[in-house]
């Protein structure tokens, strides 16, 4: 096993399923650890969405992983070979763990061009076909410090049948023992880690027989394909991890690909999810919204008497978790409020009270409103470093509340919309995101 | 010294050139001092383009622009003001000019008509008449309460000649006064005159004259800028600046090509701004000290060093322009990173043209700036031979 030292050592256990821990052993030389449950830094190209360096470093307790896109990259695989030097250096990325993802967890891609032998990914300029070969050379010249391996991961659609799932299942290994190969082979990937991908789409039985067989392959970890929010409801993707999970090994950690609503990322955790990908923050921000559903479990018994008496209107415009149509990512949740919204023109009160982002410590509702409504770049920017913020927020608070025992205090903020922290006059109109009495 | 005690600006002559008309100064306004000659970034909206304030003010900015006409449009002056003015809306510290809107009305608006009352048009955005007379744009203006404001002036664009031109830089010269009639906040916020005449000599002189009368704070040269020959805008800034007085601003208005910046300091102009800059940097065009570098073009696709190797903006300092262009392809980041650059450029070429005039060597600097910008001297445009000849320079 040309393999790195990646290691992950779990604290605890909570309820037999989740998992509270470190990922230690991290990078080339090891030196790098992500706690878990946690989140990757989405980025296109190495840059997290609309944020240059000075934006980024506004923000603390950035994860310590990257993640990267093979849908980005590809169409530059000839700069980056005569660069030499690894995309981590091309894109100035410094003291960073790189992670190379096949696809663009915020984009679904178009269906019908996989086949035996190759997966397609879809750059600026059209589609790319990879072969394992390619698929290979593209990560010796990225030299990410850990990357997925190929897959076919096309099963999300309601459609999908029997038999093209279990070619799903039966392709990823054979692209994933095709890849080993070439690793373990190649000096340029000495020390760099590789995750073995779960398939199986939505039939039990193929879930538990990829990870059975993925697990028998000297791989550092699982990433978990085929169970994107669009792809099926949260009650049959925790059915279909747990089962999944039960085959794996409980020492390695379980990466879910394109999962990243809370009320999801709670559930599953709960079924023994250690890692998420973080482009939700992206797709709120590029919906001119922003995140701000409460992840507090600090007990506040003056806020409990407040809970109670306020009114339980939630017929306000935003819509209830159940009502979400799941095949369109886009569509606004109640974890966020719509800054286009007009009762927003002049709100001067920051996004989310008591956050420390550079957006709520410098701006306001109001301004974010008019950065909207004029279409300016700003808006982008501002929103971006909110969101990522927050959501990074919510897995701290979420980490402590398995540190703590206060997951079902955590479950109550995050799934019972009609449970809000704070009231206001006009009532729960903003979903799960009521904002506080101004206390000045 | 000019300028009372209470006065909202103080300008202070630091070093002027024994050889052109160029001058260093520190011009001090209500939020912080600027130094001069100064290059204005242009944030239309309450905002620039893609940068934060904290951005901004890192790379030294310490004045930028809005537009009277666009925020008085949205978000409207009430809600600015309710929000503590535009600084305060915005969240900028620093200084800002506002202009009066009467540019705007005309380039952009479709059946504008302009009389003594003001400019009438049609609100883009719910097709209602508006009425943007001199006393409207004061009002919003103090709402805005920018640091410097400008008169609303009877635009007229350079290329126009005729009688038009003449009504138009008498009507200017009323318009101030009923500007100055209107300001609320005269002890807070500095209103400029707008210096109009079109490309005649004698009707510029003769607005030069009247409007030096008043007790304005500044002047800014207008009119100009508007694809007028290169040959006609020099003599007429550089007449402007020989007929306004030495110890008050002279704003050039819309010039912002690193050439007409440092010919237009040498004959005399303290402020300009442009949204040239900003408005290049999103196509992908990044401002050198040679002229400017398309980073979207296929032949950087492979350069792996940065934009311009002696800059230290925050782009040039961690990234090529092999990651840019390719990040032009995958996220709007990679305009900021140019934005940054371009408005890095600019502050950055002001500094110097400020440094060598205060060190007597401005001649010099003008010299070395050419070679570097034009491959050889015959390829120095005539006008900034000729500019630079009537300022006692002869181009090497």
């Amino acid at each position: 096993m040309a393999g790195g030292r990646m290691q992950l050592e779990l604290s605890r256990v909570v309820q037999g399923r989740s998992r509270l821990g470190v990922l230690k052993g991290l990078g080339r030389t090891g030196q790098h650890s992500l706690e878990v449950p946690g989140c990757l830094l989405y980025t296109h190209f190495g840059t997290v969405p609309h944020l240059t360096q000075d934006t980024l470093h506004t923000l603390r307790n950035l994860p310590s992983v990257t993640q990267v896109t093979l849908s980005n990259i590809a169409e530059h695989q000839e700069v980056l070979e005569e660069f030499k030097d690894g995309f981590r250096k091309f894109a100035g990325l410094h003291d960073t763990v790189v992670y190379c993802s096949l696809h663009d967890p915020a984009t679904l891609c178009p269906t019908g061009y996989t086949t035996n032998k190759t997966v397609s990914v879809w750059g600026s300029g059209g589609r790319i076909e990879l072969t394992v070969a390619k698929f290979m050379a593209l990560q010796k010249t990225v030299q990410p410090d850990w990357y997925q391996s190929m897959a076919d991961g096309e099963t999300w659609q309601n459609s999908t049948s029997r038999k093209r799932v279990r070619k799903s299942v039966d392709r990823t290994l054979a692209h994933l023992d095709e890849c080993l190969l070439v690793h373990q082979k190649s000096q340029e990937l000495d020390g760099v880690e590789v995750f073995g991908v779960v398939e199986g789409g939505d039939i039990l039985e193929e879930r538990v027989r990829s990870a059975r067989e993925t697990a028998k392959r000297p791989v550092a970890g699982f990433c978990l394909d085929g169970l994107q929010t669009a792809s099926m409801d949260q009650r049959l993707r925790t059915q279909l991890i747990t089962a999944v999970n039960k085959e794996l090994p409980e020492d390695k950690p379980r990466l879910l690909q394109g999962v990243g609503r809370p009320d999801e990322v709670l559930a599953c955790v709960e079924a023994g999810v250690d890692l998420f990908e973080s482009f939700f923050p992206f797709q709120v921000t590029e919906r001119g919204c922003a995140l701000c559903f409460s992840f507090d479990i600090s007990p506040d018994p003056e806020r409990a008497v407040l809970e109670l008496s306020e009114e339980k209107d939630a017929a306000g415009d935003t819509k209830q978790n159940g009502d979400l149509n799941h095949d369109d990512q886009t569509q606004m949740t109640s974890f966020e409020i719509n800054l286009k919204d007009k009762r927003y023109q002049d709100d001067f009160r920051p996004l989310v009270e008591g956050c420390g982002c550079y957006c709520c410590k410098n701006h306001q509702r109001a301004y974010l409103h008019h950065l909207l409504v004029t279409n300016e770049l700003l808006a982008g920017v501002l929103l971006m470093i909110h969101n990522t913020s927050h959501y990074h927020g919510f897995f701290s608070a979420l980490r402590e509340a398995l540190a703590k025992d206060k997951l079902d205090l955590l479950k109550t903020r995050i799934f019972n919309p009609l449970n809000f922290t704070d009231a206001t006059k006009t009532g729960m109109k903003d979903g799960l995101c009521a904002s506080r009495p101004h206390t000045g | 010294e000019s300028g009372l005690p209470s006065s909202p600006l103080t300008l202070r002559i630091v070093a002027e050139c024994p050889v052109t008309k160029a001058r260093v100064c520190d011009l001090i306004l209500p939020h912080c001092t600027v130094n001069t000659p100064v290059f204005m970034p242009v944030g239309t909206q309450g905002t620039l383009k893609g940068i934060t304030v904290d951005q901004l003010e890192d790379l030294g900015c310490q004045i930028c622009l809005g537009n009277t006409y666009h925020l008085g449009m949205r978000p409207g002056p009430d809600l600015i003001e309710k929000a503590n003015d535009l600084h305060g809306f915005m969240n900028w510290k620093r200084n800002l000019l506002t202009d009066s809107g009467g540019f705007q009305m005309v380039s952009l608006v479709e059946l504008s008509e302009v009389t003594e009352e003001g400019v009438k048009f049609k609100s883009p955005y719910d097709g209602k008449e508006i009425l943007l007379s001199p006393e409207k744009s004061i009002s919003i203006q103090n709402s805005l309460g920018s640091d410097i404001m400008m008169q609303l002036d009877d635009v007229v664009s350079s290329t126009v000649t005729g009688p038009r031109v003449e009504e138009a830089m008498h009507r200017s010269v009323r318009w101030l006064d009923r500007c100055i009639a209107a300001n609320k906040n005269p002890h807070k916020q500095n209103l400029f005159a707008i210096i109009q005449g079109g490309l005649n000599s004698k009707l510029r002189k003769a607005c030069l004259d009247e409007m030096t009368k008043r007790d304005v704070p500044g002047f800014a040269i207008g009119g100009l800028s508007g694809g007028e020959e290169k040959d006609d805008f020099w003599r007429m800034v550089t007449l402007s600046t020989d007929h306004l007085p030495r110890e008050k601003p002279r704003y050039l208005m819309g010039v912002g090509y690193a050439v007409d910046l440092v010919v237009c300091v040498a004959l005399g102009c303290d402020m300009f701004d442009c949204v040239f800059p900003t408005r290049t940097a999103r196509f992908g065009s990044a401002l050198v000290p040679w002229g400017s570098l398309q980073v979207k073009q296929k032949q950087y696709a492979k350069d792996f060093q940065p934009i311009d190797p002696d800059c230290q903006c925050p782009t040039c300092k961690r990234h090529s322009r092999a990651y840019l262009h390719a990040l032009f392809k995958s996220d709007t980041a990679a305009m900021h990173h140019v934005t940054i650059h371009n408005i890095s450029y600019q502050l950055t070429l002001m500094r110097s043209v400020r440094q060598s005039i205060m060190e007597g060597r401005f001649p010099e600097f003008i010299q070395s700036f050419m070679k570097r910008m034009f491959p050889s001297r015959d390829q120095y445009p005539s006008w900034t031979v000729d500019a630079l000849a009537s300022v006692n320079i002869t181009l090497q």
